[in-house]
């Protein structure tokens, strides 16, 4: 008896909601069927989410691609002979099965994933990510191991020579950070990962907690190290159900073989972690509302200073990161500062899981460094729109970011260039809309956002984003007169201007920045004149 | 009748409000919502920052938070009543109210508006009778609002109890909430309401 042949079907949620369990399901009742020994492997996902499910199927060549496969798609690529033995060695290497039209060819040359420059989701996708063997058999560890036999202060500076800037959205030096939290002494210290992933168009800490929870794991035990913590809490939103499964069990399997406990891999050294459900609310991807959080109150934003970093979580220094961020530490500790900082461009060092989203033919993640283009991502990755229809406006860095207009796609991503034109890149999703949008109702959907989310403790977010809604009701409203909209342009305007200089944080501090994009570079939908509104721009 | 029963419980643990006696008085309670919390709490009650723990497991297990719930938290772990009632009401994951059979939310943030989760919303409304936040008049689905189930890519997005659908038009809805009700009247014997939105 040869080998079973392997199949990998993704278990990531974004796989599951077209049906992927129901797809391994009818894999595994057919083989059985037709009597072929099969081993279905529950991976994460590539990234390649237009294609969920992806089915991939280990040949001799390597893994093989069929996407999107939808349960009854499953016995019609049998009876192409996707399982059908090879030219390989043994039963367990079967052919290619090209002519059917599921099939994408070798997984790795698919040019989505080819192009990519994936760090951070080196094994997202490839792996099955609760195995801890595939873990270490991929290159995990080796940062950890590193850092075991390394100062903790020589940890913190191949964390600020390596550049990386935090990638939940603000992009503060991580190493500085650990460096705040490092030099305070405190008998207890704790590690936060934010993992409450609440912008529309990002879904990458969702994937990569799904597909590859062992980094996080192993990139918070590095902090740990790194600042003399014991114990870390990741703090996940509970719309995400399947993340929080996998990284609860992921963390009970480390837990068994000593990865985490009392003494980390028998270095003597304690840390260990727990997960906390979030319950719904956006504010809590804020630092200090996600605090506030954890230790059991409304989720109300916190003044600064002092910093997380000096008196954080029940009043001990904490590091708190994006998911992102710390599942990053593993492999600048693995291949040194150096090879993570020689990526990307300017101030903007490494690589950013890029989120592509809305109305694109190819969503999906593509992990590259810094520089590329607005435009590249658009089209050379997303395909174009999937309507068909002209894309028009594009919001980068989730329900807090610019719209960004066609003029500016060809700007680099990079930090301080999106700072430039009033952008920001954040989180790294983009959400692309076609000529269809309706920039004048986006501009309220903002602000009636931030209204909905205000955790409500200062007033310019709080009663702002209302006034800011009426505002712009006032402007676009059908019936509105020329001399009306005169009236409310610059209300608004001053408004935004309140908002954004007189916020405790970046919810209301920023929900001005699409509402201000968008009545800049569209102003024809709020029925102004553009000369009108370029000039307040200038 | 069987509340007042649990408050007398509760009084005759001697002026030990708050205390270890007060929580094993309440875990005999006659009255369930606040035996089944009593217990959730003598398990998490020492967890730092149990209050969120404590909430999700008390919903996990009765569907809601009701408001004897509140009374036997606060207590134990000595915070006010309006302090519970806060937090409870801060987060849009606890309601105060037990949830219909199965829970519909549909995503209304910006990438599925970009491919159409407004007309999808709309339908949803229509078809459930029902606003958003509110029960379908035979009791089968809420209705929630979410503001972004980290499925962008495939937009737009629903989740039916907890398990996520992508690219969802109104006829693949149909089919979903069909699939829903044929599914829960296959586990005729075992059906009890939905207890996690």
């Amino acid at each position: 008896m040869s080998a079973p042949i392997v199949i990998y079907v993704p278990r990531d949620a974004a796989a599951l909601a077209m049906d992927a369990d129901a797809v391994a399901h009818e894999i595994e009742r057919i083989a059985d069927e037709r009597g072929v020994a099969v081993q279905v492997v529950r991976n994460g996902s590539r990234g390649l989410l237009w294609l969920e499910p992806l089915v991939e199927v280990v040949t001799h060549d390597g893994r093989v691609a069929y996407g999107p496969v939808a349960p009854e798609d499953v016995a019609d690529l049998f009876d192409a002979g996707w399982l059908s033995p090879g030219n390989g060695d043994s039963k367990a290497t079967p052919k290619t099965a090209s002519s059917h039209p599921l099939c994408l060819g070798l997984t790795e040359a698919i040019p989505y994933l080819k192009h990519q420059e994936r760090l951070t989701f080196a094994r997202v996708g490839v792996i099955d990510p609760l195995s801890l063997q595939d873990y270490a058999a991929h290159g995990g560890l080796a940062g950890l191991k590193r850092a075991l036999a390394m100062e903790p202060a020589a940890i913190i500076d191949e964390m600020v020579t390596s550049g990386l800037r935090g990638r939940g959205g603000a992009a503060f030096p991580t190493g500085i950070k650990w460096k705040t939290v490092a030099g305070t002494p405190s008998d207890q210290k704790y590690i936060v990962c934010n993992a409450d992933e609440g912008d529309s168009g990002t879904f990458a800490d969702r994937l990569l907690m799904e597909g590859d929870p062992y980094v996080l794991i192993e990139g918070m035990t590095i902090a740990g190290l790194a600042v003399g913590a014991s114990y870390g809490y990741i703090y996940v939103r509970s719309e995400y159900p399947h993340a929080i499964a996998t990284l609860e069990a992921a963390i009970a399997r480390a837990r068994s073989v000593g990865w985490l406990g009392a003494d980390v891999h028998g270095s003597g050294r304690r840390f260990d972690l727990e997960v906390r459900k979030g319950a719904g609310a956006y504010i809590c991807g804020e630092e200090t509302s996600l605090l506030e959080s954890l230790e059991g109150k409304r989720g109300v934003v916190r003044a600064k200073p002092p910093l997380p970093a000096i008196s954080g979580l029940f009043g001990k220094p904490t590091v708190i990161n994006n998911v992102i961020s710390l599942a990053t530490v593993p492999i600048i500790l693995a291949k040194g500062a150096n090879y993570y900082r020689d990526y990307g461009v300017g101030r903007s060092h490494g690589t950013l899981p890029f989120q592509l989203a809305g109305n694109l033919k190819q969503g999906g993640l593509v992990e590259k460094a810094f520089g590329l283009s607005l435009r590249d991502l658009l089209y050379e990755f997303g395909g174009g729109s999937a309507s068909g229809r002209p894309l028009r406006a594009v919001q980068v860095g989730g329900p807090l970011g610019a719209y960004l207009p066609e003029s500016q796609w060809d700007v680099p991503l990079d930090y301080e260039a999106y700072i430039q034109i009033s952008a920001m890149i954040g989180h790294g999703g983009l959400v692309a809309f076609d000529d269809t949008v309706d920039m004048a109702r986006m501009a309220r959907y903002a602000m009636e956002f931030c209204a909905i989310e205000s955790c409500g403790k200062c007033t310019p977010c709080r009663i702002g984003s209302t006034r800011g809604v009426e505002t712009i009701d006032k402007i676009a409203a059908p019936g509105a007169d020329a001399r009306q909209r005169e009236q409310q342009v610059p209300l608004l305007r001053d408004l935004c201007d309140t908002m954004m200089g007189g916020s405790l944080c970046a919810l209301g501090g920023m929900a001005p920045y699409p509402v201000l994009s968008a009545l800049n570079h569209f102003p024809q939908d709020f029925g102004i004149e553009s000369s009108q509104s370029a000039a307040h721009a200038a | 009748m069987h509340q007042r029963e649990a408050k007398s419980d509760l009084a005759s643990s001697g002026g030990a409000r708050g205390g270890p006696l007060a929580l094993d008085a309440a875990q005999a309670s006659a009255t369930p919502a606040i035996a089944t919390t009593a217990r959730i709490l003598a398990r998490l009650k020492d967890l730092p920052g149990p209050l969120l723990p404590v909430l999700h497991e008390v919903q996990h297990e009765l569907g809601c938070i009701p408001a004897e719930a509140v009374q036997t938290i606060a207590e134990a772990l000595n915070l006010s009543r309006a302090e519970v009632h806060g937090v409870i009401t801060f987060y849009p994951h606890f309601r105060s109210q037990p949830a219909a059979r199965h829970t519909l939310e549909v995503c209304r943030a910006e990438s599925c508006q970009a491919m159409g989760s407004e007309p999808l919303a709309a339908h949803a409304r229509a078809r459930l009778g029902c606003d958003f936040h509110a029960s379908s008049a035979d009791g089968n689905f809420t209705l929630e609002p979410v503001y972004c189930l980290g499925l962008c890519a495939q937009s737009p997005a629903v989740m039916i109890d907890g398990q996520p659908h992508a690219r969802v038009t109104p006829d693949k809805l149909d089919r979903l909430l069909a699939r829903t009700l044929d599914r829960a009247s296959e586990h005729t014997l075992d059906r009890t309401p939905e207890t996690t939105p």
